[in-house]
């Protein structure tokens, strides 16, 4: 068994999540070959064959162009999986290269069952184990899921994809930074976040009134933000800032993937919801089962003693 | 101007779920049934596109499903879509991304439109290909995961999300696939007025059979719940007992509540 693994590159640089598909590609027991469109001096620090091509000709991000890239590395290779990290560049491209090689796509793998592949349904309040029908299969893994044992190291073998083509019909204008950030969540050693279940943006007041009685910053999910109950600064989750904190407290947050992509690393994760079965159950290590706008108030009373 | 916006409906996502009886999907019993969240924005998208081109492009919004996603079609054109395209099947959830996006791809194949508007991922299988390979199957440039859209002629500049805030800008020409990030816009909510105009509007049927060639290429094994990890605490009970009691266990278990 075989897998070749689409690495990451952003900003010049080798993203980390890259080293994820190879804890991967471990828990899979494949061989593996890696593909990088970026340059040789960011090349993984893993021994085999690297594929790589000069994102300084076929752009950072290219997907018409990383598509013809990845295939020309399948067709040397000639793996059993393809496979990506779940990310903004991983969903983007895998589906092109999935719908090329007609093989069947299974997104955002947390885990490994018996051989099956095994995903989120609803919002990860269920589990699916996926079964391919294809020669291929082509895999986003969930950033997070698989962490790399070791720190990296091993010589890669280098091997140059070029396209004679590089004609595109998509161009790549740039970056635009993150905004300036008001809040920096990651020293935090205490956040409280408010999520959809505090009901209204009149409500946010009582959530940072607690995270204000505990020493702490406010934090949010990522519908309370969209809906402008609480600024952008705020977010935590994949699209918003990855927490670490001595202390977390979800206020009415279900515990969506994306969200929990940002905060499973903290220390000590305390959830108030009202939904017992609520996938933040997953991470949290005291869940109050009660209704968060009675709750939370009577807890900031009791600290301000 | 022609466009398209693919819609699903799901499950209220605020449900509990539970495995139906063969165990290859979730239980539809007794849920409330809505139109997917980021397909929302895509119909909020392509209105305004209509819109600020003086309501000269037509609008035709798709979905494939039952009988019960005609309801998600309605709002669809009571927030402004021209007409409707109901795939009917009875079970789509059998079929894999693959095959539901060879059907769109069939449908839209001879149509010319010069834009196609889907969400970035449904909220149940949130599989985030279907878009993509919608764009793959019919030969169009595709961006994905949009939190920003301007077409002026046939470019159209698009803001994709990229991780921790940062966006990502791209260019290309029409004929053009977009998918639809949360935030790129707030959808409007359909007025009264708006909702009787809609029920005279138009939503051509068509059987799946008619659209679907292929095979899946994936299939679902089993759905079950997630087991539960690491052994949490769980307190219920009276109020102001709950806050005494997580309080005691702060000031065991962390050291920034004393």
């Amino acid at each position: 068994m075989k897998a070749l693994l689409i690495c990451e590159y952003r900003e010049g640089k080798l993203l980390d999540s890259s080293y994820e598909l190879v804890a991967f590609a471990d828990r899979l027991g494949a061989d593996r070959a890696m593909v990088l469109i970026g340059s040789e001096a960011e090349a993984p620090r893993v021994n085999g064959t690297v594929y790589l091509a000069d994102a300084a000709k076929y752009g950072e991000y290219n997907p018409d162009l990383h598509k013809r890239i990845v295939l020309a590395a399948v067709e040397r290779e000639n793996p059993d999986y393809v496979v990506f990290v779940h990310s903004s560049y991983g969903w983007d491209l895998a589906p092109r290269v999935a719908a090329r090689l007609r093989a069947g796509q299974v997104s955002e793998v947390v885990g490994v069952v018996d051989g099956k592949l095994e995903v989120g349904l609803c919002n990860a309040k269920l589990r699916r184990t996926v079964t391919p029908k294809s020669a291929k299969t082509v895999v986003t893994i969930q950033a997070g899921a698989f962490s790399p044992a070791a720190s990296p190291q091993g010589s890669p073998r280098i091997e140059r994809i070029d396209l004679a083509d590089t004609a595109s019909a998509l161009e790549f204008v740039g970056y635009e930074p993150a905004e300036q950030k008001e809040v920096d969540l990651s020293r935090a050693e205490v956040i409280v976040s408010a999520g959809r279940g505090v009901g209204k943006k009149e409500n946010v007041a009582v959530i940072a009134a607690l995270a204000k009685a505990m020493g702490g910053e406010l934090g949010a999910s990522r519908p309370v933000v969209d809906a402008g109950w609480v600024e952008h600064s705020h977010q935590v989750g994949t699209t918003g800032q990855s927490v670490s904190p001595k202390l977390y407290v979800a206020c009415g947050i279900s515990g969506a993937i994306q969200h929990l992509a940002g905060m499973k690393k903290s220390d000590f994760v305390v959830a108030i919801n009202k939904d017992r079965d609520a996938p933040i159950g997953e991470v949290a290590d005291v869940l109050v089962v009660a209704d968060v706008m009675q709750f939370v108030p009577a807890l900031t009373a009791k600290l301000q003693k | 101007m022609k466009i398209l916006v693919c819609i699903k409906q799901v499950p209220d996502m605020e449900s509990r779920f539970k495995p139906n009886a063969g165990g290859e999907w979730y239980d539809e019993t007794d849920l409330a049934w809505r139109m997917n969240e980021y397909d929302e924005y895509a119909v909020e998208e392509a209105v305004r596109l209509k819109e600020a081109l003086g309501n000269a492009p037509e609008v035709t919004v798709l979905s494939i499903g039952p009988d019960r996603v005609g309801e998600a079609l309605k709002k669809a054109l009571a927030m402004g879509c021209d007409r409707g395209v109901h795939i009917q099947d009875p079970a789509p959830h059998a079929k894999d991304p693959w095959q539901i996006a060879s059907i769109i791809a069939a449908f839209a194949r001879d149509k010319n439109f010069d834009l196609i508007f889907t969400g970035m991922q449904s909220q149940d299988r949130g599989s985030a290909q279907v878009g993509a390979t919608v764009a793959e199957l019919l030969g169009l440039p595709c961006a994905t995961t949009l939190v920003g859209f301007a077409c002026d002629g046939n470019t159209v500049t698009a803001r994709r999300e990229l991780e921790g805030g940062m966006k990502g800008v791209v260019r290309l020409r029409t004929p053009a696939l977009v998918t639809c990030q949360l935030g790129l816009n707030v959808p409007r909510y359909p007025t009264l007025p708006n909702i009787m105009k809609a029920k005279k509007k138009e939503i051509q049927a068509i059987p799946v059979a008619e659209l679907l060639h292929e095979e899946p290429l994936a299939a679902t094994a089993a759905v079950y719940p997630p087991a539960r990890k690491g052994g949490g605490i769980i307190l219920e009970g009276e109020v102001a007992d709950l806050a005494d009691q997580l309080i005691g266990i702060l000031k065991e278990k962390t050291a920034v509540v004393r």
